[in-house]
């Protein structure tokens, strides 16, 4: 199929940015969006043009660093996948395709489609682990039974991959899927259970400070969401923050 | 070789690890903090020594391509971790666990490496679960485990077909937690370009900022490797695109011996590739051969209809299907390791038996467990007798719960359910046995160079069993070389702060300069990729499943020619003082093709067929791997002399003592 892509192109952080596009043809149905667009950077290459940037590692949908914006959506039209995992199948000869970095304040754009996540990073340094010592002398495995659908909804909220697209999707920018779902993912299980006020509060403080808008319940982290990571974990972190409060 | 000391203790076997524990040198906890230590990639292996290290009081940089340490290719690690628990009752123990993994790996590891790594695997799920890894459980609480192949007890712990992540998440959060205490300090999108040695021992890096292009030296008192495998010499394989060689060679060409290059694991179960493309291969875990059951047709007429499009495979009659593992290898049948898996697909899919397109897959089907746990599942919620449909929807929805993410990431790749259809899979380069050489400590020849996972050759021998990598990155990580490298380090309290401003670190900063300069001025005729496609076609056709002599000579003068091709001529636009992603990808590629050269000459080294190693001169009639014990009982240790057809071959005889070498049988 033949593409018309529109692509934003930003030299650095500091530069102004623009959308450029690029007609592509060749593009088959079995390709993944991102191997698409190393067709379009091969041939940018052979004309002697710079490449258009953009994260990806694993292109199998886990480890969260792709993260283009297309058409107005993160991730791209298709429904718990990520860019890597979207196919041209899903796309119909002819379209105009639109190419956007991820937009929110607390991540800054770096180059073309490529931003700065750390304050992701940060957050999770503020207070998403449990402080016991990786000395391995711990209980047996075993001492805690967990029952099983408490430990599954620890599972499904720790399978947050750390994209950002609810930050993406979301009006306000607001991180608190992000943060919500490792916050849950302690919350819920005995071990986490220790620190769980502090960490509720070093991590809602630190999401705040790195600029990220308020959750006004649109719900459209949860739409946009590759990994289907649930609101559920926002109430969830709100009563853990407001008890948390309370406690002092 | 007196040059190679692996440096294992003496003693029994079970004591041998307790009793150097005893013996080595530590530093105290006031000395530490005068200590710094660097830390190259933050997977399992990286991340989780980082944290320990770091806990112990040393003061520790991280470096790492990706733009946080969550992000390494250990995240995608499907199906489990293995170890040596016992809570199934069926008969593990620390000792079976070695058994099992020198055999899988086809008696070529070290046996005192290997049966530490199964001694210190119990404590790793301990304390996995400390750190609030959600791993599955069963209704009573307490934690579940699958079967893996290679092995006929139940040890591996999981967390859905997500084990890697959670995993990586874990040892995240341990270092998350050493970053807020100021004891580690991230240098993400950062790489590793070079060594630095002052006085013959490691004592810095240089790497470069990806995102400003900068160049900068960091120091310390021991440089630790944690950067994975080199799957990616083949352009296509399961590891992450960014996945590269680079420090691991670096070191290499600065004194490290590279061992067992030609040791490589071609998985299975892999989604079969699709076009030219392509640019990497999605792994389906081995976790499913336990419910999946791998056939191809039984008559090549029915395969060319399946080929064709004519003829669905779930039309064929049972009758009519070559379950062909169950027929060969009846004791593992679906679950035998993965080198003999893969060959078996390769010699089914040769005699044209293959149900694709391209005629290179094999199916897996569930059909027959998703009755069964249907039929199960049906009894235990009070169904007596419900209808097939029934059944098989309850069976779905057990097969769901089991392995949803990776049955959900092969619809979308593929555009089948295969729930409804079976999987069509076939093998893919997956893990690299091969590595730098390390002694007992993780010590690599330099001194004070460690290397720990993927990145050492140290534990698995030929071939690595499923559900061993993550156990191996996290058991260097938290529990063995937080303690060896003390031993080391213990010489170094009096050393003080190694200065950046030596004149090691500059000559190396010169080369490294020098090098990104001869990257930038080729004659711009063919892009990176150019180059890193047909590298990785001269490896999977020359060196892949199956190698002969004359086609590793091929491969030797034809990747040779490349690289000198490639200097000549590679095109990378843009400047090195800013982010550059085609920069990245060309120095990766040039080391590739360095290595990819000293692999075929191991290979062609190697006259015997061991593990993921297969010589079709040497092969029993039957088609298995043949072993030659008398010749080549030894780890194949490279030293760097200039290019890689003057490396120079030292070998660590293998000694057997606790364990009686075999011809592997699956049988």
């Amino acid at each position: 199929m033949k593409l018309n892509l529109k692509i934003w192109r930003q030299k650095d952080a500091k530069s102004k940015g623009q959308m450029i596009t690029y007609p592509l043809n060749g593009v088959d149905g079995d390709m993944s969006f991102l191997e698409m667009l190393d067709i379009l950077n091969e041939d940018l290459v052979n004309k002697g043009e710079e490449p258009v940037e953009f994260d990806h590692d694993c292109r199998e949908g886990i480890c969260g660093t792709c993260s283009l914006q297309i058409n107005g959506e993160p991730h791209g039209p298709d429904r718990l996948v990520t860019t890597c995992q979207l196919h041209m199948r899903k796309f119909n000869d002819g379209d105009t395709i639109i190419i956007e970095p991820f937009r929110a304040k607390a991540f800054p754009v770096i180059k073309d489609l490529v931003v700065d996540r750390s304050s992701f990073d940060r957050i999770q340094q503020a207070g998403g682990f449990i402080s016991v010592n990786t000395s391995g002398n711990t209980v047996d495995a075993n001492a805690i039974p967990i029952e099983k659908h408490v430990a599954d909804k620890a599972m499904d909220a720790a399978t947050c991959i750390g994209c950002g697209a609810c930050v993406a999707a979301c009006k306000n920018a607001s991180a608190m899927l992000f943060t919500s779902a490792k916050v849950s993912q302690f919350a819920l299980l005995p071990q986490g259970q220790v620190e769980a006020a502090d960490r509720v509060q070093h991590m809602v403080r630190q999401m705040d400070l790195e600029g990220f808008g308020n959750c006004t319940n649109t719900g459209a982290c949860e739409v946009e969401c590759p990994k289907g990571i649930s609101l559920e974990n926002i109430a969830r972190m709100n009563r853990e923050y407001l008890s948390a409060n309370i406690k002092g | 070789m007196a040059i190679l000391d692996s440096k294992v203790p003496s003693g029994p076997l079970a004591d041998k690890w307790t009793k150097h524990k005893n013996d080595i040198d530590l530093v105290n906890p006031a000395n530490k903090r005068n200590i710094d230590i660097i830390v190259v990639g933050t997977g399992l292996a990286g991340g989780s020594a980082a944290a320990t290290l770091a806990e112990l009081g040393y003061n520790v940089k991280t470096f790492c391509y990706q733009d946080s340490p969550r992000r390494a290719h250990s995240i995608a690690a499907q199906g489990g971790i293995n170890a040596a628990k016992n809570y199934q009752g069926d008969g593990d123990s620390n000792y079976r666990l070695f058994y099992d993994t020198v055999k899988g790996g086809d008696y070529r590891s070290r046996e005192a490496n290997v049966y530490r790594l199964a001694e210190v695997s119990g404590n790793i799920i301990d304390q996995c679960v400390a750190q609030g890894v959600p791993f599955a459980r069963e209704y009573g609480g307490l934690l579940d485990n699958r079967s893996f192949g290679g092995v006929l007890v139940s040890r591996t712990f999981y967390a859905k077909g997500q084990t890697g992540q959670q995993l990586l998440l874990g040892a995240y959060a341990a270092m998350n937690r050493q970053i807020n205490r100021g004891k580690i300090l991230p240098f993400n999108r950062h790489e590793m370009l070079d060594l630095v040695l002052v006085e013959g021992k490691a004592r810095g890096i240089i790497a470069r900022n990806m995102v400003t292009g900068e160049i900068e030296r960091h120091s310390a008192h021991a440089v630790v490797l944690a950067t994975g495998g080199y799957g990616n010499v083949f352009f296509l394989s399961t590891n992450a695109m960014g996945s590269n060689v680079m420090a691991s060679w670096r070191a290499h060409r600065r004194g490290a011996f590279f061992a067992n290059p030609c040791y490589t694991q071609i998985h299975p179960t892999c989604i079969p590739v699709s076009g030219d493309h392509q640019s990497k291969l999605t792994l389906m875990s081995e976790s499913l051969r336990n419910d999946g059951r791998i056939w191809v047709p039984k008559r090549l007429e029915d395969a060319q209809a399946i080929r064709e499009g004519s003829l669905k495979p779930t039309q064929l009659k049972e009758e009519d299907r070559d379950y062909y593992l169950e027929r060969r290898y009846p004791a593992f049948g679906n679950l035998v390791p993965r080198d003999v898996a893969s060959r078996a697909a390769k010699e089914r899919c040769d005699a044209g038996f293959g149900v694709n397109k391209t005629g290179e897959a094999v199916y897996l089907d569930f059909a027959a467990a998703i009755m069964r746990y249907g039929t199960e599942k049906a009894l235990t919620s009070g169904m007596k007798d419900a209808d097939k449909n029934t059944i098989r929807q309850l069976g779905e929805e057990v097969i769901e719960e089991k392995y949803g993410n990776l049955f959900q990431m092969y619809e979308k790749i593929v555009d089948e359910n295969p729930y409804k259809t079976p999987m069509k899979i076939y093998p893919a380069v997956h893990y690299t046995m091969g590595g730098l050489w390390v002694d007992y400590n993780l010590q690599t020849t330099i001194p004070g160079c460690y290397c720990a996972g993927e990145a050492n050759f140290s534990d698995h021998g030929a071939n690595r069993l499923g559900a061993s990598a993550l156990m191996q990155g996290l058991a260097d990580g938290y529990f063995v070389l937080p303690y060896t490298i003390g031993d080391y380090l213990s010489d170094d309290i009096r050393t003080g702060p190694i200065s950046t401003d030596l004149p090691e670190f500059e000559a190396v900063e010169k080369d490294v300069r020098e090098r990104i300069e001869k990257l930038m001025s080729g004659s711009g005729t063919y892009t990176v990729d150019h180059y890193h496609k047909k590298l990785g076609k001269i490896m999977w056709n020359k060196c892949g499943m199956s190698r002969n002599a004359k086609e590793l000579q091929e491969a030797i003068d034809e990747i040779s020619a490349l690289r000198a091709d490639f200097w000549e001529n590679v095109k990378i636009p843009g400047s090195s003082d800013s982010k550059n992603q085609e920069l990245e990808k060309a120095g990766r590629v040039a080391d590739f093709l360095e290595l990819g050269e000293l692999f075929a000459k191991d290979a062609l080294n190697r006259n015997e067929s061991c593990g993921g190693h297969f010589r079709e001169e040497y092969q029993t009639p039957e088609g298995e791997a043949l072993r030659d014990d008398k010749n080549f009982k030894y780890v194949s240790a490279w030293e760097y002399k200039g290019e890689p057809k003057d490396a120079v071959l030292h070998k660590e005889a293998l000694t057997y003592e606790n364990i009686e070498l075999k011809t592997r049988s699956y049988k």
